[in-house]
């Protein structure tokens, strides 16, 4: 059975409550619960026969996040001294609505839904996260953007006394780390921003109180622990372009097709894996979401625009 | 307070210690198979490649420190050593180059032969591994007596091998930096004190 075909997306209900043992036995459950509504559909999307849910342990302690430090265990090991209340998010550029905002103040009234969707590394490992999270377009339609919002941008805290990776003298980042996204990418019904997962709380570690979930780019776009948002009529230069612009566009969409330069795209290795089978598999084109946005680039070069 | 009679311990402290990273990663290793990721993480594939790169590394630069050591502290029994550690330098690429191999690639030759010449750190890493086997092979007596002084100029492609596993690192790397510059400076300390070495036994020679 291949799940995923509808392309209808949100509505408001949420799933609750699961036990996240595999996609299997979560399916048979929620099957259950919602069986004939659409959201079977938009929570599940793009999701293949085999993806498994990744365990909760490794989804929590091996991941990116250089504000922590390089390695992936970084994150889990240095987060805990951040604080993310209270906070505050500044809000710029095209938009009728602009300044300084609590974090509570702009989710107010909105519920996170549910949404499993596979993650894949520019780094060619990827995991399948149930993640909690709110329509990013209903979260940015409250701003009221001019016509002249092309793009948005978003960037993370920036505070090295609790983000160590930031104070490192041997970090070549320009921080903040700096993301964008095109208007109508923004408001694809699969952009999210996410403040949940496994159910609970967004540990500090995956981008506590909030982050951008664009499951169709790969995972660096996805910026934590965001504390700016700023509407603007020009492409925003993303931090990994700034670093190296012939390894890492603005766009990042997942491509089999385009390697990077210094490895290939064309499989990724699905965690966890184990010593003697790396649990490689085929990349689809756009991270397996093609159905629902292959239509925002339709007549781009995705060669030149990766 | 030098004797004659040969003494072998510090070669031998050496060696234990140069086996230790080797022995901490069979622990790792049985730990993972006990219980998957418990040894290596989520990836162990890429945590055992890198563990090996790294001691590789560090193995490298341990056995091109042998002779200014000696020299510093004018210690002849180490030069019984440096054979030793760049053999365990060798070992230790090698098993790297091993576990890239059947692990990582899992011996995929389409991969393999893509890797090698699409990406410029594995073909520098490559090339300085070609360096330590010519090394390695002819590191016997019987090598370096039929090779005679040419064995010396051949051993100096250590010159190369050390740079092109620096090259390998650096560009692989994203970002994080640190260790690199460590490797950096001390490679530049060694080759300072080469240098510092010919330039005064030119000018006692004159
Ligand atoms: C001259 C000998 C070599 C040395 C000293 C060396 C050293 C290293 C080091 C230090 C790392 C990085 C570990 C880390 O970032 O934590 C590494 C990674 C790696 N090395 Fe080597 N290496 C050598 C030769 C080779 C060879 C011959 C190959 C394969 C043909 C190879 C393939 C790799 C790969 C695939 C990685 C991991 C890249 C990644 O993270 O995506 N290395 N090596």
């Amino acid at each position: 059975m291949l799940i995923g075909k509808s392309p209808k997306i949100p509505t408001s209900e949420i799933i609750s409550e699961t036990t996240y043992l595999n996609r299997r036995k979560f399916m048979g459950q929620s099957a259950a619960l919602i069986a004939g509504s659409s959201l079977l559909g938009s929570a599940q999307a793009g999701l293949q026969e085999d993806d498994e849910i990744t365990p909760e342990d490794i989804v929590t302690q091996f991941n990116n996040f250089y504000e922590f430090g390089t390695d992936k265990s970084d994150p889990f090991e240095n987060a805990h001294t951040l604080t993310t209340d209270p906070w505050t998010v500044n809000v710029s550029g095209e938009a009728k609505k602009t300044g300084d905002f609590a974090f509570e103040d702009i989710i107010k009234g909105m519920t996170a839904e549910e949404r499993i969707y596979r993650f894949r590394c520019v780094e060619a490992w990827s995991m399948v996260v149930p993640w909690m999270g709110i329509s990013l377009k209903k979260i940015l339609e409250q701003f009221e953007p001019t016509g002249n919002a092309k793009y948005v941008e978003f960037k993370t805290l920036v505070r090295p006394e609790e983000m160590p990776g930031q104070s490192s003298f041997f970090s070549s980042i320009d921080w903040p780390y700096t993301e964008g996204l095109r208007m109508d990418e923004a408001y694809n019904p699969l952009s999210i921003m996410v403040t949940g997962v496994f159910g609970k709380e967004l540990p500090n570690q995956n981008g506590a109180p909030w982050r951008l979930m664009v499951p169709w780019k790969y995972g660096f776009k996805s910026v934590k622990s965001i504390v700016s948002i700023r509407f603007t009529d020009k492409e925003p230069l993303n931090t990994w372009q700034q670093l190296q612009a012939s390894e890492y566009g603005f766009y990042a969409n997942v491509n089999p097709a385009v390697s990077h330069p210094r490895w290939s795209q064309a499989s990724e290795r699905r965690l966890p894996s184990t010593l003697f089978n790396t649990n490689r598999r085929p990349t689809l084109p756009f991270n397996g979401y093609a159905e629902e946005v292959a239509h925002l680039y339709k007549g781009m070069d995705l060669r030149k625009f990766f | 307070m030098a004797k004659t009679r040969p003494n072998n311990t510090p070669k031998l402290a050496l060696a234990v210690l140069a086996s230790a990273p080797f022995a901490w990663l069979v622990y790792l290793i049985a730990l993972e198979i006990a219980q998957p990721t418990s040894g290596l993480g989520p990836e162990p594939a890429e945590g055992l490649l890198h563990y090996l790169g790294e001691w590789s590394m560090i193995m490298l630069l341990v056995a091109f420190s042998i002779t200014p050591v000696r020299r510093m502290f004018k210690q002849p029994l180490l030069a019984r050593s440096r054979r030793m550690m760049g053999l365990f330098a060798f070992a230790y690429v090698a098993l790297h180059l091993l576990a890239y191999i059947v692990l990582y690639v899992e011996s995929s030759w389409q991969l393999l032969l893509e890797d090698f010449v699409e990406r410029t750190y594995i073909t520098a890493g490559i090339a300085g591994f070609c360096g330590l086997l010519v090394m390695a092979v002819t590191s016997t007596m019987g090598w370096r007596r039929r090779l005679g002084q040419n064995w010396l100029r051949l051993h100096k492609v250590i010159y190369l091998v050390v740079p092109l596993a620096l090259l390998h690192l650096i560009w692989l790397r994203k970002d994080g930096f640190g260790d690199i510059a460590l490797y950096i400076l001390w490679f530049a300390i060694l080759l300072g004190e080469r240098v510092y070495q010919v330039r005064t036994s030119r000018s006692t020679a004159t």
